[in-house]
């Protein structure tokens, strides 16, 4: 990757490398903390130590190793003891010895990451498939048919997207307390269901398609339900891709409505179950980390996966946000 | 066709679904908190009609003063910052250079991970004790400091780790917009003998100048909207109401004191002063904008 084929451009890989690492220094502090004790983390050495102290048992000598052992039993029967009444264990901490996973395996236990992963990936996908169906019926009515009040509709549509957010909060909210949906799955999924910016999108690539096959396709007695069906949708799948793409980030983001409209911990999503348990582990650094990791990790890894398409379509479509 | 299907009801099918959640949940509320911000609400009693009184109540509670004020301070200091930085990276990233799509990757991962897990990660960095920040700055034989407990440092704080999170968007606009310029340009100025500069003055920045307009534009709409960094960073607005923005007093007036005509009041006061700023934009500074 690095030929070097121009050396007169050092500089410049030098200043981005060192870019880079700034970028990056957040993330591979929060991983290397993530596996690291609460003893490691509160040293108040000024050194600063990245990896986690991953030779410690081989330092262990016989006299050790032996309590080591004795406190793993008193662990196993403590942690039988839990099973059989596992409501204690929220308020059980984590003993001495550390292992990799202990952060992790605290997070998990102090808050049901495992049912807010669920419920996010539940809202997320449901939100991001149905209104990408939605946007694309409206956007195909804009783009072939003419209607009744097709240009107001279009600008009520463009209106939308730019008024601010936190003006809706509170109507919103209002609003879903008066349905009686607020802390049901329907506060978080249904008002996302719909997207100006999507039908916008949508509506845009739509026009590029040629109109000579919208009217052959109708002479031969095609619906236009079926032309949106056969021939519409299956042309426009790349921008459908990328659409989704943005509509499954903005998604799993989204923080401030579920906090509002939820407060049920079994309807939390991951956004908003990472932030009570901020607040409730208070110092406990490593667990934190943890926490954010496992949020954080698969969009990275869903990033790199749809990288090329992504960058992409950030760099085309950004201008028309 | 036009003429033909004009009375074409039947394309309402079509949009429907997308009308009426669009009509229900951001068409509607905007009129109905309109009506709210005149009365005095808290959910579950009879709302009572005060007229104008929520805003004239405003325009005389010095914590909204404090929040306006500090989301100015926000604004002003994040945007230019996160401009300078993101276009010098782009013009770092504009040179024929290798690994160009590794680099563009790596600036861009703080944008697709979420405001509440990176806040919660600069917590730590910011940590008095045990945090990175002042173990680096050790090194260079800085006095440590609680960086988010110090009212002179908690908002530039806050601001730092907004552009660090915020700058791979526009650097990836910015390279687009850098690369519409015509290289002829360029190797025609250097015939001239025009120095680095003096090409970046002449052609760069005018030439530059829509997609800069575009993000000043979108940047500061964003960041006088800015909350969930400093709900997660500061909590009850952090040490003397440093970080108490405007979003987060309006927040805590709808959802923690149930003052809900009040926080619409406020919530209105914000979006004129948004709609000003986006006018002002358009109209005075687009002047400027180069369009070819």
């Amino acid at each position: 990757m690095f030929k070097f084929k121009h050396p007169e451009y050092a500089p410049v890989h030098v200043l981005l490398i060192l870019g880079s690492i700034f970028m990056l220094f957040p993330f591979i502090w929060m991983i290397a903390t993530s596996f690291k004790s609460q003893d490691e983390i509160l040293t108040t050495s000024k050194s600063i130590v990245l990896l986690p102290d991953l030779a410690r048992p081989s330092f262990l000598n016989g006299e050790e190793e032996t309590a080591r052992i004795e406190r793993k039993k008193e662990e196993a029967k403590a942690w039988q003891a839990e099973q059989a009444r596992p409501q204690a264990e929220r308020n059980k901490k984590i003993q001495a010895p550390f292992h990799w996973f202990d952060n992790y395996l605290f997070a998990l236990k102090a808050q049901p990451f495992y049912r807010f992963f669920l419920n996010t990936i539940f809202v997320t996908i449901t939100v991001t498939t149905v209104s990408l169906f939605f946007a694309s019926l409206a956007a195909y009515a804009f783009a072939f048919f003419n209607f009744p009040f097709k240009n107001a509709m279009f600008m009520m549509m463009l209106g939308t997207m730019m008024l601010p957010q936190q003006a809706l909060l509170i109507p919103n909210y209002i609003f879903l307390s008066k349905l009686g949906w607020v802390n049901t799955y329907m506060a978080l999924i249904v008002p996302w269901l719909a997207s100006a910016y999507s039908v916008f999108f949508l509506r845009q690539f739509f026009l590029q398609l040629p109109k000579d096959l919208f009217e052959a396709a109708t002479i031969d007695g095609c619906t236009r339900f079926q032309f949106y069906y056969k021939v519409v949708l299956p042309l426009s799948i790349p921008s459908m891709v990328t659409l989704g793409i943005f509509s499954f980030l903005a998604n799993w983001n989204s923080f401030v409505w579920p906090l509002i409209v939820t407060n049920d911990t079994n309807l939390r999503v991951i956004q908003v179950g990472l932030s009570y348990f901020s607040s409730e582990a208070g110092t406990r650094w490593g667990p934190l980390m943890a926490a954010s990791t496992m949020t954080i990790l698969p969009l990275v890894i869903g990033y790199f996966v749809a990288q090329k398409q992504f960058v992409e379509s950030q760099a085309t479509t950004g201008m028309k946000e | 066709m036009a003429n033909k299907r004009k009375k074409d009801w039947g394309a309402y099918l079509y949009l429907m679904p997308t009308v009426v959640i669009l009509v229900a949940f951001h068409v509607l509320p905007i009129f109905y908190s309109l009506a709210v911000s005149f009365y005095e609400w808290d959910l579950i009693g009879q709302p009572e009609y005060v007229g104008v009184g929520n805003y004239s109540r405003l325009f005389d509670d010095p914590m909204f003063y404090k929040s306006l004020w500090n989301t100015v301070y926000y604004a002003a200091v994040s945007v230019p910052l996160s401009i300078l930085f993101s276009l010098i990276i782009a013009m770092l990233l504009n040179n024929p250079i290798s690994a160009i799509g590794l680099y563009r990757t790596i600036y861009f991962i703080p944008v697709i991970t979420s405001i509440n897990a990176v806040a919660i990660v600069w917590n730590f960095i910011y940590h008095p004790d045990f945090g990175l920040l002042n173990k680096i700055l050790a090194i260079f034989s800085i006095d440590p400091r609680a960086w988010l407990q110090d009212p002179a440092w908690a908002m530039p704080a806050i601001i730092f780790m907004s552009v660090w999170k915020g700058l791979g968007h526009n650097v990836i606009i910015f390279l687009a917009g850098l690369q519409n310029i015509p290289r002829h340009l360029y190797e025609a100025a250097r015939i001239d003998g025009a120095s680095r500069w003096q090409q970046f003055r002449h052609i760069t920045w005018p030439l530059l100048s829509p997609t800069t307009f575009f993000i000043f534009t979108i940047s500061t709409i964003g960041s006088f909207q800015v909350f969930s960094q400093v709900y997660m960073m500061t909590p009850r607005g952090g040490p003397l109401k440093s970080t108490m923005v405007v979003v987060y007093y309006l927040y805590r007036k709808a959802f923690e004191q149930f003052e809900f005509g009040y926080a619409l009041a406020a919530a209105f006061v914000l979006f004129m002063i948004i709609f000003a700023c986006t006018l002002f934009n358009k109209l005075y500074l687009e002047k400027k904008v180069h369009y070819s």
